[in-house]
């Protein structure tokens, strides 16, 4: 079944690519420089209306180099990339929106070197601030740019915290402890109604990497999986603690009587959540699906013993590159550069889409004008304290091998936390290793 | 060349050619594959901690769906053979669930589940019982699962119909003359003349049941609903606690979403050959139960 699906993917990428993928058309002015005119083609996980933003950011490029065409395809992934690198059939640029994928893209040459073309314009990756230089290259090699970041913090229901007597959002993991457990109403048969806060390890943005940097816990050391720490303890018995509080099983009935994630039925958007973790793009998402909530954000919460970590948040992003196989590679270059690099472009996907611009000049941009709620999210990517997850040979088995194990504790199907989590250790070293399997020294 | 070699080389002999060889190998799907001898297996065999439950959930599905799908099946088989009217409607009937795509036909059964909204836990609200939380729950996600599989089998139940109704009648009229009732004549006439059928139905579940992934994949995305706008570390496979990861489940994970396809062909080789193996015993130990009629009788 696996390899039917595979097919299918394979397939489906291979229609896709022969749609996307135009010929050169000698018969259009050349003006780029040295680059001579080429249809060239975009792949973008972004559907509209995102999309519609991101076309028109392509749309002032090819304002700006004439005889470079444009074919932007929306909707794609990274199943779809890989194949259609496989397929031959890649487009000349793929955004991706998975920075774990670094990993497998760059060793592999997958998505060419993109070294070469930054000395020859004189980009320097110094341009990007660090998590966002960190999660676009691997072992040295930068295959991709970095092309808008997504950052996390706390979203809160100024009308529900007023209700309960609340000013100002928590600061500290035991203030929202003791806000979450205010702010939830039952109904009379004990069915939860309203939660404060929700901590069920699958809730929409719950997972560990999105809570990490508030117990400042850290994923490596130095090539070998490192989560068995205090930090990290601290964190998973913080939330094994209040899931009990509210009751395992109440909280899978709630979420399963809740909306969607990304509709409107968002059970931060309806008002069935008062506080919230979750990305800056929900800004956009509440102006366009609940334009009459009253909200703040703020950062996350951050552990008692840990308030200097006050500011910081995750963050993650999409990365831009050029598949090993596009036929226009200069032409390709211009076209990521524009994208990953432009400060006036970077400022202009970001106001169209509500997430955070990744060049320290687009950050300063006098164009970028972010919706109220915004500025927090920035302040976050700016942050010194924020961290991201570290790029690996096995994309995010590491992330995904913790999450089964994490999920077993906060059920409390596991009891034992700090054997568990040298067994995930051994288990991602394992799989790290094996990764590595015959490869010279 | 015959137009079936070609079709049987192109689908099947490259494919499993190419696994065998690629299980040799560490391959990312985007470098060339690396030869590393047995390291695959190696670590299939000693090291990989996710393959034993991966297994244990495969052999729970084999063990308990596939024979109540079989005695599900039967079952039906029989009672349609029975019945005096409406036989054309009722076959419909049961036959028509057969024929819905297994995703919309998980999709479906994740919402008529749903431990909050949906219609079985609000009926069963009703007369006063909490409803299990199903899909959600590690204890209720294979029995779920398994509701799933009965409800569909209506391609094995035609074949047992057309079985069941092709027992020589005066098998019948002698078991009755000398005085059988209807469970000895279900037991000593229906049973033998089509075990041959019954064979195959569990060979064929058996075999579905070591490749089962579609439902599985369908209902832990979709009940685990942990689709992440970023789309980093959205990993609902195994949904809940890992109870959904069947053996090809983890094949598909490892292969196409941690770009360790080497390893996935060394664990589509195991299967393939546990698949030879299973079948080869039930075949084997089958003569002792299926009674072939003799031709020309």
């Amino acid at each position: 079944m696996a390899r039917v699906l595979g097919m299918l993917s394979l397939l489906l990428a291979l229609t896709l690519a022969a749609s996307g993928c135009g010929g050169s058309k000698k018969s259009d002015k050349a003006d780029s420089g040295e680059v001579g005119p080429a249809n060239i083609s975009i792949w973008t996980p972004f559907v509209d209306p995102e999309l519609k933003t991101f076309k028109a950011v392509v749309a002032d490029f090819e304002k700006a180099h004439p005889g470079i065409h444009v074919k932007v395809v929306g909707g794609t992934n990274d199943d779809k990339i890989v194949a259609a690198i496989r397929g031959g059939n890649a487009p000349d640029v793929a955004q991706s929106f998975s920075s774990d994928n670094t990993g497998a893209f760059c060793p592999s040459g997958a998505w060419i070197d993109l070294g070469p073309y930054m000395e020859k314009d004189g980009v320097d990756d110094s341009i990007f601030p660090e998590a966002p230089r960190d999660y676009s290259k691997f072992e040295g090699t930068r295959c991709a740019l970095p092309m808008l970041a997504d950052t996390y913090g706390l979203y809160y229901n100024k009308t529900l915290l007023a209700k309960a007597g609340y000013k100002n959002p928590p600061k500290t993991i035991s203030q929202l402890t003791a806000m979450a457990k205010k702010l939830t109403q039952r109904d009379s048969s004990g069915k939860l109604k309203v939660v404060g806060f929700n901590p069920f390890p699958s809730w929409y943005e719950n997972v560990p990497a999105h809570f990490a940097p508030s117990w400042g816990a850290t994923w490596m050391d130095g090539d070998k999986s490192a989560l068995n720490t205090p930090a990290w303890a601290d964190q998973l018995r913080w939330q094994k603690s209040l899931i009990d509080w509210y009751g395992y099983d109440n909280l899978v009935r709630f979420d399963a009587g809740a909306g969607d994630e990304f509709s409107e039925s968002n059970a931060f958007e309806t008002g069935k959540v008062a506080m919230h973790m979750d990305g800056e793009w929900r800004v956009a998402f509440i102006k366009r699906e609940a334009p009459k909530l009253s909200y703040g954000t703020a950062p996350f919460p951050v552990a008692d013993d840990k308030q200097d970590l006050y500011g910081a948040g995750y963050v993650t992003g999409s990365i831009i590159g050029i598949p090993k196989t596009s036929k226009h590679k200069d032409q390709a270059w211009l076209l990521a550069r524009y994208l990953g690099a432009n400060a006036n472009a970077l400022a202009k996907l970001s106001n169209g889409i509500q997430n955070v611009p990744t060049t320290t000049a687009s950050l300063k941009s006098p164009l970028l004008k972010p919706l109220p709620g915004f500025q927090t999210f920035l302040d976050v990517f700016g942050n010194a304290n924020t961290t991201t997850t570290p790029i690996t040979r096995i994309g995010a088995a590491n992330q995904e091998t913790f999450q089964s194990f994490v999920s077993k504790y906060l059920s409390g199907s596991k009891k034992d936390l700090e054997g568990g989590l040298a067994g995930v250790d051994k288990q991602i070293d394992a799989q790290l290793k094996q990764a590595q399997a015959g490869q010279a020294p | 060349m015959s137009p079936w070699i070609l079709g049987f080389s192109v689908f099947f002999g490259y494919p499993l050619v190419m696994s065998a060889y690629l299980s040799f190998t560490h391959y990312d799907l985007l470098s060339s594959p690396r030869w590393i001898g047995l390291a695959n297996y190696r670590y299939l065999f000693t090291t990989d901690q996710t393959i034993w439950p991966a297994v244990k959930n495969t052999l729970w599905f084999i063990a308990i769906a596939v024979p109540l799908q079989v005695l599900f099946a039967l079952g039906i088989a029989i009672m349609l053979s029975r019945a005096r009217r409406g036989i054309g409607l009722f076959r419909t009937i049961f036959y028509l669930p057969a024929l819905a795509p297994p995703v919309a036909a998980t999709l479906g059964f994740v919402y008529l589940l749903n431990p909050a909204t949906g219609p079985v836990n609000t009926i069963l609200g009703k007369v006063g019982i909490q409803g299990p939380l199903w899909f959600d729950s590690p204890q209720w996600s294979k029995p779920s699962l398994t509701l799933l599989a009965l409800w569909g089998v209506g391609n094995t139940m035609i074949i047992f119909l057309a079985a069941v109704l092709d027992v020589p009648s005066h098998l019948y009229e002698s078991a009755q003359l000398d005085g059988a009732g209807a469970i000895s004549r279900l037991r000593w006439v229906t049973l033998p003349t089509i075990s041959p059928v019954i064979l195959f139905a569990v060979v064929i579940g058996v075999i579905e049941g070591l490749q089962y992934f579609t439902q599985a994949y369908v209902a832990a995305n979709v009940a685990g609903g942990s689709a992440s706008y970023s789309a980093e570390a959205a990993n609902a496979l195994g949904y809940p606690e890992d109870s959904t990861l069947f053996y090809p489940v983890l094949l598909y994970q490892q292969g196409f979403r941690y770009f360790n396809m080497g390893y996935a062909s060394a664990m589509a080789m195991l299967l393939l050959a546990v698949s030879f193996a299973v079948t080869f015993v039930i075949v084997r130990n089958s003569r002792r139960f299926v009674h072939y009629q003799a031709p020309g009788r």
